[in-house]
């Protein structure tokens, strides 16, 4: 697994348009299972120190690792040694007037296109196994695209962070 | 991530420690579809109170076992869990129909 610092941005990145704006972290990995851990400990530290709330840090981590195994799993049936390309970048909300600090991730794979039926979630009134992680990370994050561009399927995801609402009669 | 076994009269513990992920969901479900199956273990408790976190592939592994137990009709029962553990059987609304309890103690007496 390869960490990179936003200051060694190399001219290949900037080919992925905009996403060296805002960059926190760029993390390159195979599809091995064994390195989701080690992703997992990243973001926890990275949501941490971007001033997410416990719950919202383990809702962060939780979507990235359920994505990953996503990858890991239907894009490249198993295969461990296959390329993952994360970005992560701070943004702003263009919705909100405050524009709310978020954090974004980008998970890039190069695997087949990604059909819309395999993207519906099961029902969760049913108890069996398996069909649980897309229901993970909708319920986690504010913002779940897919889309498929230049031979890269790339989910984005996005979490704002909450400010705790003011006691107006303190 | 690790996991072993107690047997305790008709009761078999698994103790697990570090998280149940895509990389180690397949030995938990291995281990205890073969208590449950093959063993016909009456009682199978998980101790889960060193696991830190579980995810979607963690879950379908005790569903299984869940279902496995019915099947047979033996009793598997969850202990220990943690906030994050909590936290996705809750988003899956799968804790309600499993088993939990808070210790060892309570869960052996329950």
């Amino acid at each position: 697994m390869k960490f990179l610092h936003p200051a060694r941005r190399s001219k290949a990145r900037e080919s992925n348009g905009n996403l060296t704006r805002g960059l926190l972290l760029r993390l390159e990995l195979p599809s091995d299972p064994s390195l989701l851990c080690a992703v997992r400990g990243a973001v926890e530290r990275l949501t941490e120190s971007f001033g997410f709330s416990a719950p919202d840090c383990r809702a962060v981590t939780r979507a990235v690792d359920e994505a990953l195994t996503n990858i890991i799993r239907h894009a490249y049936n198993g295969r461990p040694d296959k390329p993952i390309e994360m970005f992560f970048r701070s943004v702003h909300s263009d919705a909100d007037p405050k524009g709310s600090l978020g954090l974004e991730i980008l998970l890039c794979d190069r695997g087949p296109s990604i059909k819309r039926a395999q993207l519906c979630m099961r029902a969760l009134e049913e108890v069996r196994p398996g069909g649980l992680g897309l229901h993970f990370i909708q319920q986690s994050m504010d913002i779940v695209e897919y889309k498929r561009a230049n031979g890269t399927n790339r989910l984005r995801l996005v979490k704002y962070v909450r400010t705790p609402k003011q006691n107006v009669n303190s | 991530m690790q996991i072993s076994s107690r047997q305790l009269d008709k009761t078999t513990i698994f103790d697990v420690s570090g998280d149940i992920d895509l990389a180690n969901s397949p030995a938990v479900r291995k281990a205890l579809l073969k208590e449950v199956r093959d063993n016909r273990t009456p009682r199978v408790v998980m101790n889960l109170s060193k696991v830190r976190y579980i995810d979607s592939s963690g879950v379908a592994s005790l569903v299984e076992g869940l279902k496995a137990s019915r099947d047979v009709g033996s009793r598997f029962i969850l202990f220990g869990l943690s906030t994050s553990a909590r936290e996705v059987l809750q988003l899956s609304r799968l804790l309600k129909i499993f088993e939990v309890y808070d210790n060892e103690e309570q869960a052996l007496a329950g």
